[in-house]
């Protein structure tokens, strides 16, 4: 059939056939490029002292140097960064840090002890969101000037009371501890914001690569420092490109068009798995999904309950399902990749002995009860599995839904019966999620401490609050670990939480791509070790 | 009395009152749409200072943040600051990412108007003949195809269309280049070698002389605006096919028939000049709406446009960001009401009175 509309379609394809065709054939990345495509719209802020988000810290953490830093190749080893030893004097209070000779900033100023000191002092003095991890060793705009100083090629980090100094190191591996050329920022400083405009779209640090271009929400351009102290980043530009759409990406890692993938679900990375040119890697992340049960409810404080709850949930069935790929079977309040953190699941679906428990408990049945939890599709189908479960064993459960704001709301009004939540570290050290898990320094209403989650859940740690606040001054590593396992054996078996799972995190790369490290659950991403 | 028989001055004193008029109107126009999206924006259930300081934040930070942003002060008082800054071409900085709007918008704007003036002259090439073919042969299997072809533009959703589009003519032909406006390699030239003078990558690698990028930039650009092109062809085509039956059923077109006239001159002489009045308001629409609505179409090929710019801006609550860009829209809505009103004027006589 001859209709009207086919010859100038068929004209207009075979003009774009002439014209495409042979550009085409060009397309792929180039040789001396790393392309990446990811969701980037969380990034507010790349100033290192404002900087909280994950596409923002994964940038920053190719710009900026630390200190002391975290190995990419050996996950949670500590090695020497900006600096190249370091020291606690014996009073236990006193760091000193002797700074590695001979680094530059990319402006070309050098790296001095009084610059790494101006760096973490900005920190404080701007008290942005992620100041905390560097003022709760006692630092503050008042005692600054006595609490870090620079002597020689050292800088000294006096903290208020004796630390653990393995707690000490690591949140000074975290991206707010960054070193940022003060000197260079402060000229551009404008309305005493201390540079923090300007670092939106400048870079000013020691990193691997020097920022060239950030467009936010659209991607940006990093190009190679020559000559870094670590030694030049095999890739001479790393290009990342703003792609939320996980089809669309799959498209483009197919096509040779992007190099890594990182915004993929699952179903597409089950779509190009088999694929020769697409290898998927997997890697774990620092969210752990939770259930909190109100200790507010008179039921909910009943061991036998909590414990028949415990073995109510189907957590392989989720993330053998729902979950697949995105999420792992976690039942400690430390994620995987955390000094002290544990690997066992003693949990599993057991319905039988839920129900012997839940009738030793004395509780009268059915036991009706309210889930809060976010109107998300995934944490849906999580409440959804939850209700299913709880529902045999005699728990009939009604979801409480609600919009992100809503459900935090009442959470942190100790309003909701049993939440459904998640939580992610804020450094890299055990201390961050121990703290909030299994302390809770005053319980009543009043205290108003939503920062604990304990508190929140009207949960009472009892000895557990001293063990965490014993671990957090342990000096010896090793004990320090054990402390943290031992303590959440005990959280895991008698905390006012169902600890259920662990984020995972796949990316997909292009079959030559080699050494991309994505961060684990303490670390960012690295892409100066990328070869391709 | 028709303009044209005015003297000079009164021709342009009337042509002075118009375009007072036309801005005035503009003004106003404006003026209420600021007012209402910045009423729905501060009642939506979500808080800007959170989604910048994060749930982490002590109270001090998220004061600190509300001051910052202005918040802390009667909502009048907001809404005139913001005006009074608007006016003078400060429409604030962006909450997401503390950059000033403008420079976002300045950036991401280029990006959509190549897109949708693209794909709004797709549709006008397509659309027209197509309306006037099914206009004249009513009922036939011409008139059943175009049909059948608009109204799968209709109710195809543009997600599914640019996906499938995606798969078949980049994924599996590669005739097409893929999602974003360039390819990686010719991003680079762009970022680092080429002066950029409008936004737009078709004419800024033409003016730079830059050939391969132009080339390249086309295969990205071809398969959404296409679409575009095809969601607005079945508009077009529709209204043509109705406004074009109408025409050809008036007694000024029996009339040509009868002395002779040649068909093709009937209808696309004499019946055209008159459907080409509605007309003209409906490709202004139809181009309006491709400038603020290709929100899904911008998604799906990573496009960097204004309209995922303003609906990424309402998800966080970036009210700056969502004003600034409402703006942009207003005004680009009021001037190609404006350009429409003015065509019109040039092609019937009557509206120049």
């Amino acid at each position: 059939m001859n209709s009207p509309l086919t010859l100038p379609k068929a004209f207009a394809l075979a003009a774009l056939m002439a014209c495409t065709a042979p550009v085409a054939l060009f397309a792929g990345t180039p040789a001396d490029t790393l392309v990446l495509a990811d969701a980037i719209d969380d990034i507010v802020s790349i100033d290192p002292a404002e900087a909280f988000e994950f596409s923002g810290t994964d940038l920053n953490n190719n710009l900026y140097d630390t200190l002391v830093e975290l190995d990419p190749a050996e996950s949670g080893k500590m090695v020497p960064g900006l600096a190249e030893s370091w020291s606690l004097a014996d009073d236990g209070v006193t760091y000193t840090f002797k700074m590695r000779p001979g680094v530059t900033f990319s402006s070309g100023n050098p790296v001095t002890a009084e610059a790494a000191a101006a760096s973490l002092k900005r920190v404080v003095m701007m008290d942005k969101t992620p100041a905390f991890i560097l003022t709760q060793f006692g630092l503050s705009k008042d005692n600054i000037e006595e609490t870090i100083r620079a002597e020689g090629d050292t800088v000294i980090l006096k903290t208020d009371k004796p630390y653990a100094p393995s707690f000490v190191y690591n949140c000074l591996t975290a991206g707010v501890a960054e070193i940022v050329d003060v000197k260079t920022v402060m000229e551009h400083e404008v309305d005493g914001d201390m540079g923090n405009a300007w670092l939106q779209s400048n870079s000013a640090g020691t990193g691997a690569y020097v920022l060239k271009s950030f467009k936010p929400s659209e991607g940006y351009v990093l190009e190679r420092r020559e000559g870094h102290w670590r030694g030049d980043a095999p890739m001479k530009y790393v290009m990342m490109r703003h792609i939320p759409e996980g089809a669309t990406e799959r498209l483009l890692i197919e096509k040779g068009d992007i190099d890594i993938g990182r915004e993929m679900t699952p179903i597409d990375i089950a779509g190009v798995e088999g694929n020769p040119d697409v290898t998927v890697q997997g890697d774990v992340g620092g969210q752990i999904y939770y259930l909190a049960m109100n200790q507010k409810v008179p039921e909910l404080t009943n061991p036998k309950v909590l414990e028949a709850m415990r073995w109510a949930v189907d957590y392989k069935g989720m993330t053998d399902t729902i979950l697949k790929g995105q999420w792992v079977v976690h039942q400690a309040f430390l994620p995987q990749g955390f000094l002290g953190a544990l690997d066992e699941t003693p949990y599993h679906l057991d319905l039988d002995k839920a129900k012997a428990l839940l009738a030793e408990s004395g509780v009268t049945l059915p036991l009706n009860l309210s889930l809060t939890v976010r109107n998300n599709q995934e944490r849906m189908d999580i409440a959804q599995s939850v209700q299913n479960t709880f529902g045999q064993i005699g728990i009939n459960v009604t979801l409480d839904v609600g919009d992100g704001k809503q459900v935090l709301e009442k959470y942190r009004a100790r309003q909701h019966q049993i939440t459904l939540q998640t939580w992610g570290p804020d450094y890299p050290d055990p201390q961050t999620n121990a703290s909030t898990f299994a302390e809770n320094p005053d319980n009543s209403d009043e205290a108003k401490a939503t920062g604990y989650l304990a508190w929140r859940t009207a949960w009472d740690p009892g000895a557990m609050g001293a063990m965490a606040e014993a671990a957090v001054r342990e000096v010896d590593t090793a004990k320090r670990a054990a402390m943290y396992e031992d303590m959440q054996r005990t959280h895991r078996d008698t905390s006012a939480f169902v600890l259920m799972f662990q984020q995972a995190r796949q990316d997909a790369m292009r079959a030559n791509v080699k050494g991309f490290y994505a961060g684990g659950a303490t670390d960012s991403a690295t892409y100066w070790t990328v070869t391709k | 009395m028709a303009v044209s028989e005015l003297s000079l001055p009164a021709r342009l004193t009337e042509l002075f009152r118009r375009i007072a008029g036309g801005l005035v109107t503009l003004a106003i126009t404006l003026l209420g749409l600021l007012l209402v999206t910045f009423i729905i924006g501060r009642v939506v259930p979500i808080d800007p200072v959170l989604s910048i300081v994060g749930e982490r934040a002590t109270q001090a930070q998220y004061d600190a943040a509300r001051e910052a942003l202005g918040l802390d002060t009667p909502l009048w008082q907001q809404f005139w600051i913001y005006v009074r800054d608007a006016v003078q071409g400060d429409l604030g900085r962006s909450i997401r990412t503390q950059q000033p709007v403008l420079t976002e918008i300045t950036r991401r704007f280029p990006a959509t108007l190549e897109l949708a003036t693209l794909g709004t002259i797709i549709g006008v090439i397509l659309g027209v003949p197509a309306g006037v073919l099914a206009a004249t042969r009513p009922g036939s299997i011409s008139d059943q195809i175009v049909r059948l072809v608009g109204l799968v533009g209709y109710s195809m959703p543009v997600f599914w269309l640019g996906l499938i589009g995606l798969l078949i003519f980049y994924g599996e032909l590669g005739w097409v280049g893929g999602p974003g406006r360039l390819d990686p390699s010719y991003d680079m030239m762009l970022e680092f070698t080429m002066t950029r003078y409008t936004g737009a990558i078709l004419i800024d690698s033409a003016l730079n002389g830059a050939w391969d990028v132009f080339a390249n930039a086309l295969t990205h650009i071809v398969l959404p605006a296409g679409l575009l092109g095809y969601v607005s062809m079945a508009y077009i085509s529709r209204m043509t096919r109705s406004f074009m039956l109408g025409e050809l059923s008036q007694e000024y077109i029996t009339t040509a028939r009868v002395k002779g006239m040649p068909e093709w001159r009937v209808i696309w002489v004499h019946a055209m000049r008159n459907v080409s009045v509605p007309l003209i308001t409906v490709v202004a629409l139809s181009y309006a709406y491709l400038l603020e609505g290709s929100v899904l179409t911008e998604t799906i090929f990573a496009w960097p446009g204004l309209g995922s710019y303003i609906t990424d801006a309402l998800f966080a609550a970036d009210m700056p960001a969502v004003l600034g860009g409402t703006v942009v829209v207003g005004v680009a809505f009021v001037t190609l009401n404006m350009a429409s009103d003015l065509l019109y004027r040039l092609v019937d006589p009557r509206a120049r009175t």
